[in-house]
Order: C-alpha cells, then structure tokens, then sequence
C-alpha cells in the first residue's frame, strides 16, 4: 500500500461539531450517511471554513440544490480526503420568495460551478459568487427546469452568437495581441461536445473557459421520474458511457440499497466486483487510446491497439450482462443473472484475457511510456499541485496522480473490496505523465481483483449462488429519508445523493460526478501552458461529456 | 477479345491478349499497360458508362466520415472505425475532422438545445452532396431521454437524416450495415437535394404569436446571428 501523505486525521465526533457549530446550527437534519446542521444563509462562509481549517473537512464533496414547497435548500455534504467516511452535511435553507444564500466559492473553488449548477437548473442565487452565469443551460433559457414552477411545454429560443474575446482589450497594444479561439463543441480532441473558449497570445494560453452543457441530457430529471425498483437503472449507464456502466450502476446501487435498507449476498457482490473492475479496464484503456489520438495524431497504433484490447474486455461483458455498451445488469439487492453458462468457459475466457494482459501492458509501455518524445510532451506539463487538486474536489485517478492517497474502494468499503489483496495507486509527478501511468498501473490492480473474484467464483459452492436478495417490487422508503453515497467510478468518486418522498420514486435525485470537477481544474492546470499542452491536459484529465453534464 | 467477360483473362492464359495488345502497340517496348488491370480490361482500355453513374459508384465507394462524437454512440462508432469491425473495408472509413471535407455525417448521440444550433451549423459546413446517417434511437426520437426539458426529439427536427441505425446504442455491425445502406442508394444514384426546408424558411415572425417568443424575438440582434441561408449576408 502506498504512503500516506499526512498522518490519519482523528475522528471527529458529532459531540465535537455541535460544539464547533455551536449557536450557527439552527437545528439538525441528520441524513442517513452523516450527521447535517442548518444554518443561516449567510453563515456559509463562515461555517464551512471552520469546518475545512478546525475539524478537517478539506472535501467538499456534493452541493445539492432542492425547491421543498415551502423553501429552497442547498445541501453542503463534506468529507474528508484522509477519511472519506467521516462526513458531515450543511443544509442552508432559503425562503422561496428571496433564495439568496451566500456563496461558498472563497472556501472551496469547486463551489464555483456546483453553485453555477445549482443556479441554473434550481434557481438558487448565491451572493458573492465570482461568476454567476447559467452553466448547463443556454444563456437564454427561461426558468429553472428542477424548480417546483417549471413549465416544459414553454418555447425556448436558443441563438448562436459570436463569441467575444474576453481579454482584447487589456492585451492589445502594439507589443502583444490575443488570439480568440474556440475549441470545439465539435472538435476531435474534447472528447465530445466539449466547447472550451480560449484565448492565446502567441502560443501560449492567457484564458480559458470551459463551456459545457452541450449533452446536458435532464439525467436527474428522468432519475427523478423512474421508479426505484426497475426504472432508474438503466440510466446510470449512459452518464460515463465509456464502458464504465457497472461502476455507475454501483452508485445508484448503493445509495438505494442503503436507502432501503436491503442487504446485498456475498456472491452477488463478488461478481459484482469482477464486472465493474473489467469496466474500469476498458475505460482506462480508452482513456489511453484517446490520450495518444491527442498526442501523437490520428488513428496511430497506440490508438488501434487500445481498441483491440477494448474488445476482448467488450466481448466478456457481454457474456456477462447481454451488451456490449449499456449493461443494466445490476437489480437492487444483487445483479440480474449469474455467469453464462458453460460457466468453465466463461472463466477460462476471462482468465485467458488477464493471462495475456501482462504483455499488451508492457507493449503499451514500449509504445507509450518509454517514449522520448512521450515524455517530452508529458512530463512537467498540465501541473496539478495537491492543494488545488482538493480545492476543486478532484478524485480517481486525477487526485492520485496528484499524490492525494484516495480510493473509495479502501477508504469506504463497499463490494468485495475489502477482502481483497491489491494496492491504490499513488503517483507524485502531478502532471499528465503521472496521470496516464496511473491509469496504466490502476489497469494491473483491476486485473489482480478480477482473478480473485474468479477464482472465489469457481469454487463457489453450487447450492449458495444467491444473485439477488428478496427485494418487494415496489419500493417506498421512508418519506423525508436523505442520503448521499460515492463509489469509486473510473474517473472518481461518483456520488448519488437521494431523497425519498414517501412513494416510488425519489424527489431528489443529484449526481456527483468526477468528470465535473476534474475539468473544472482544467483552468487551473492549462493556463500559462502552450495550446499543445492544453490539448494533452485535457486529455489526461479523462472526461467523458455525458457525466459532466449529465 | 472484349470486356464483356473480363476477369477470365487474369486465371486463363494471357497469351491471346497479349498478342493482340503487341500486334496493336508494334515494336518497342512499352510496359505502361501491362498490368493487372489492363489484363482484366482485356485489349481495349476503355469502359463505357455514363458519366453520372460513374460519379455515383465512385461517390458510393469512397465516403469520408465526419469525425463527430456527441455521447454514448460515439464510442461504438469509434469502434465500428477501429481494430476488428474497421469500416475502412467497406470504402467508408476516412474520418475527416473538418465539415468541410467530409461527405457524410454520423450523428451518434442525443441532441440536446444548446448543441442544435451547433449541429446545424456543421451541417452546412459540409459541401454538398452530404448525408445524414443517425445512429441510436436519440437520433430518432429523443430515445430514452425523449421527456427530458433539454433534448432535442430526434436530429430530423434539426437537419434532414438519410439513415436511421435503431439501438441503444446500435452495435457496431448495427451501424455498419447502415452506412453499407446509404453506400448502396448512393450507387444507385441517391444524391441528396439542395433544398431548403420549412423550418429554414420560417422567420421569427411566423412562429406563434406567444409573448415570450415575442420577446425574445425582439431582443434578437440580427448582427449576432451567424446561422443565415442567405450566403450573401454571413458574415
């Protein structure tokens, strides 16, 4: 296991946060995950840096935005980077007819577009913040669609203006002029509909924003219309399309199993730990593959290679689940089937994969890695220093290669995970090379889990393979039940947070999504750099459009 | 000799056509016609056809793809032009990144308001003609996210499709028989009109007289707008 970077924080009991807190909490609001304290609007600041400076809380995982009928509420839920089990959530109510509540952006710099967010799609104002624009949304959209008033039946005009060049005036003398340039939506190396408005002078980058929204696809809205039991599933699939479905199946998986209540047999979690770490393979290796599409040029064999091996990965979860993209093979309490049968097959296939995994790593290596002119761009370039990584909330991968020891599948166990012997990868170059390493290594620790969960599923005996506990076929939690659960997806910690009103379906229901906050360090890492290194930063960022915008 | 039954000449001797072919060239050697293709052509190097036809079978043969990811499709259509099911086979396979030089469109993935505009904008960027296949049932109808208040039902509200791939997403031989499709209507002489659409046509002030419309119709400033049918006026 890697090295701990500070020493473990001590656990911080509620006794000591009310003490913390003190007058500020108006009263509690305990979620089921974590101890919550209300607060005035205008306490935020305040609270939250006594949280992230006294207690610890350095994480500020999740901003969630609700309209109830009778107040707007923001939801802050915090942890912590050495102990992400320790949570704690600050709830900041706001009257309906005024939702102003100040912003947390000064504490933690991932506020910014979580606040952003919360503006766009629920219409909560947040006082102070830098940059109070709508996010997802086109400028010109009327109304805020997760708001109880909504009407969706309203036309809405959307134009396509010229962009401005934001610096022109304060750069442009006879010694130096800026360049205005729009990278993308459409553009080979966003990875998707990425728009990211750029202004360079010279080669070097002086401003970049990045524009998103452009597959904004109201995933909270239909989560938000589908019934617990069979209806929400499917969807999680399509947040990170990148083959990493079962990991996004997992979060909804989680938070409802334990908002339920329902125990999940240990068989069903073994193989449920086996698909989601051959997903994380073959999102890494497209994570790989498109890296070198950025920085190497078209269709090269690093690329070509990536996507043979993609297939084999595709090929056995297809056995497994039925489809190649979009599984939906995780049920609540269990998964939808058990291996294919020849059951022998399946596992000899699988064991054949990894058998062979070690000599396409070290042929990546060759190709990648041992790489002059790879290193050459790479190393010291996309600089992401730790503190900054923590301030804008970065997980998986990106926050490991920052040297932030960080994994949800050790720190909050969950699956078979922790029964398991494998180690997180930590690497301290902070840069893209460190980035793409990590993913390569992150590759060989799936492929010891996978074998074992093999291994623990050939000697399974026949007469114990539970796949799905008794689930009731409707579901109906408690009314008012809140909770908020991560899972370690491909690209971080992937959060679900759900509220329960008492019927079948949920009446909150906010994804906390890696991608988001790992691009919106983008700004962070890119700027100073040349366009080149910007092209490379984002794609060792690794995001996949679908789960930033949701 | 004729090139009604070319192809026997490449197994069978080629003895009688090169005899002719040396009777007809006379002395000196000239190795320019002999090759393969010539030997299958038979003596006479010529191939009547019509000019259009042929147009349509080179056009059918050779399509480059517009590199274009949107969501979920994009990664099976990434697929489809990589290692195993590679497109390239089927004399589909360029990937273009710029509109300008690509000859169809693959819209793989939901279309959501704020990329409508731009979408259509890439459209016209691609020189015509230019086709339209969608993949996924996005394409077709919003699909899974057809309630959503942001999605688009389908890029034919958008910009005219071709080709519709069902699937969610399709997979790749899915989408290869699509394109295959569209290559064997472009053979057969499928081109795509020039037309002007409905909806390109419709000024603001035809929409319904709603207030808001109205409002913002109003607010519109004409400078700003880049999409325009009337190349005269783009700026």
């Amino acid at each position: 296991m890697s090295t701990e970077l500070e020493p473990q924080t001590p656990e911080v009991t509620e006794n000591d946060l009310e003490a913390l807190i003190g007058d500020r909490a108006l009263r509690r609001d305990d979620h089921l995950n974590a101890p919550g304290f209300v607060i005035r609007p205008d306490d935020v600041q305040d609270v939250l840096f006594d949280l992230r400076d006294e207690a610890g809380f350095d994480h500020l995982s999740c901003l969630t935005a609700q309209q109830y009928e009778d107040r707007y509420e923001s939801i802050y839920h915090m942890k912590k980077y050495a102990d992400p089990t320790q949570e704690v959530s600050v709830v900041v109510p706001t009257s309906v007819d005024n939702p102003v509540s100040q912003s947390a952006e000064p504490v933690f710099r991932t506020a910014d577009w979580h606040e952003r967010e919360a503006f766009d799609l629920v219409g909560i104002d947040y006082e102070g913040h830098p940059d109070p624009r709508r996010i997802l949304l086109p400028e010109t959209w009327q109304g805020h669609p997760l708001s109880k008033d909504y009407d969706q039946e309203q036309p809405q005009v959307v134009t396509l203006a010229e962009h401005a060049n934001p610096i022109q005036p304060d750069h442009h003398d006879e010694e130096s002029d800026t360049m205005f340039l729009n990278i993308g939506p459409h553009h080979p190396a966003t990875h998707g509909v990425l728009h990211v408005k750029t202004v360079l002078d010279g080669e070097t980058v002086v401003d970049i924003d990045p524009d998103i929204g452009y597959l904004h696809r109201c995933e909270e809205q239909m989560c938000q219309q589908g019934t617990y039991r069979h209806q929400i599933m499917p969807y999680p699939d399509r947040w990170d399309y990148v083959s990493a479905g079962l990991l996004n199946e997992w979060a909804y998986a989680r938070a409802a199993e334990d908002l339920a209540d329902i125990e999940v047999p240990e068989y069903a979690q073994v193989i449920r730990t086996m698909g989601a770490e051959l997903c994380r393979i073959a999102s890494h290796f497209l994570a790989l593959g498109t890296f070198c599409l950025d920085v190497y040029g078209d269709f090269n064999a690093v690329f070509q290679y990536s996507f043979r091996d993609r297939e084999v990965v595709q090929d056995i979860l297809e056995d497994l689940t039925g489809q190649r993209l979009m599984f939906n093979y995780f049920r609540l309490g269990g998964v939808a089937w058990d291996l294919p049968e020849p059951r022998d097959e399946f596992i000899e296939k699988a064991r054949d994969f990894l058998d062979e995994l070690p000599a396409k790593i070290s042929e990546y290596n060759d190709l990648v890695t041992g790489n002059e002119i790879f290193q050459v761009r790479c190393n010291d370039t996309g600089v992401l220093e730790p503190d900054l990584a923590k301030s804008y909330g970065c997980t998986g991968p990106v926050a490991r290669a920052s040297g932030i020891d960080y994994d949800l599948r050790r720190d909050d166990p969950y699956g078979y995970y922790e029964n398991l012997d494998w180690d997180v990868i930590t690497r301290q170059g902070c840069d893209n090379y460190a980035r793409v390493l990590c993913r390569m290594e992150e590759v060989e620790e799936s492929a010891k889990i996978i074998e074992q969960c093999l291994d623990l599923l050939e000697d399974w005996p026949e007469d114990d393979r539970e796949i799905q506990a008794n689930v009731p076929r409707t579901l109906k939690p408690d009314p008012d039940t809140e909770i908020y659960r991560a899972v370690e997806g491909a690209k971080g910690e992937l959060g679900i947070y759900i509220r329960s009103d008492g019927t079948d379906k949920p009446a909150r229901f906010k994804i906390r999504s890696p991608c988001f906050h790992n691009l919106s360090s983008l700004e962070e890492i890119s700027e100073g750099d040349f366009i080149p290194d910007l092209i490379a930063s984002l794609g060792s960022l690794d995001i996949v459009l679908g789960e930033v915008d949701r | 000799m004729s090139s009604d039954n070319p192809r026997q000449e490449i197994y069978d001797s080629t003895a009688p056509s090169t005899d002719t072919r040396e009777a007809r060239m006379g002395a000196g050697p000239d190795d320019r016609f002999n090759s393969k293709l010539r030997e299958a052509f038979g003596a006479s190097p010529f191939i009547l056809t019509k000019f259009d036809q042929f147009m349509n079978w080179v056009r059918g043969n050779s399509m480059f793809m517009l590199q274009f990811g949107i969501a979920c499709c994009s990664i099976e259509m990434i697929h489809t032009y990589a290692i195993k099911h590679d497109l390239d086979r089927f004399g589909a396979g360029v990937p273009r990144a710029s509109p300008r030089q690509a000859d169809v469109m693959i819209v793989p993935g939901t279309i959501v308001s704020k990329f409508g505009p731009r979408m259509k904008r890439v459209y016209d960027q691609m020189p015509e003609p230019k086709f339209v296949v969608g993949m996924g049932s996005c394409t077709i109808s919003g699909g899974p996210f057809q309630e959503g208040y942001n999605v688009v039902k389908g890029a034919e509200e958008i910009i005219p499709v071709d080709i519709h791939v069902p699937g969610c997403p399709p997979r790749p031989e899915a989408l290869i028989y699509g394109v295959a499709k569209l290559q064997e209507r472009i053979r057969n002489g499928e081109t795509s009109p020039v037309v002007v659409k409905p909806y390109e046509l419709e000024q603001f002030g035809d929409l319904p007289k709603d207030e808001l419309i109205q409002k913002l119709a109003d607010d519109i400033d004409e400078e700003d707008l880049v999409m325009r049918y009337n190349w005269a006026d783009s700026p």
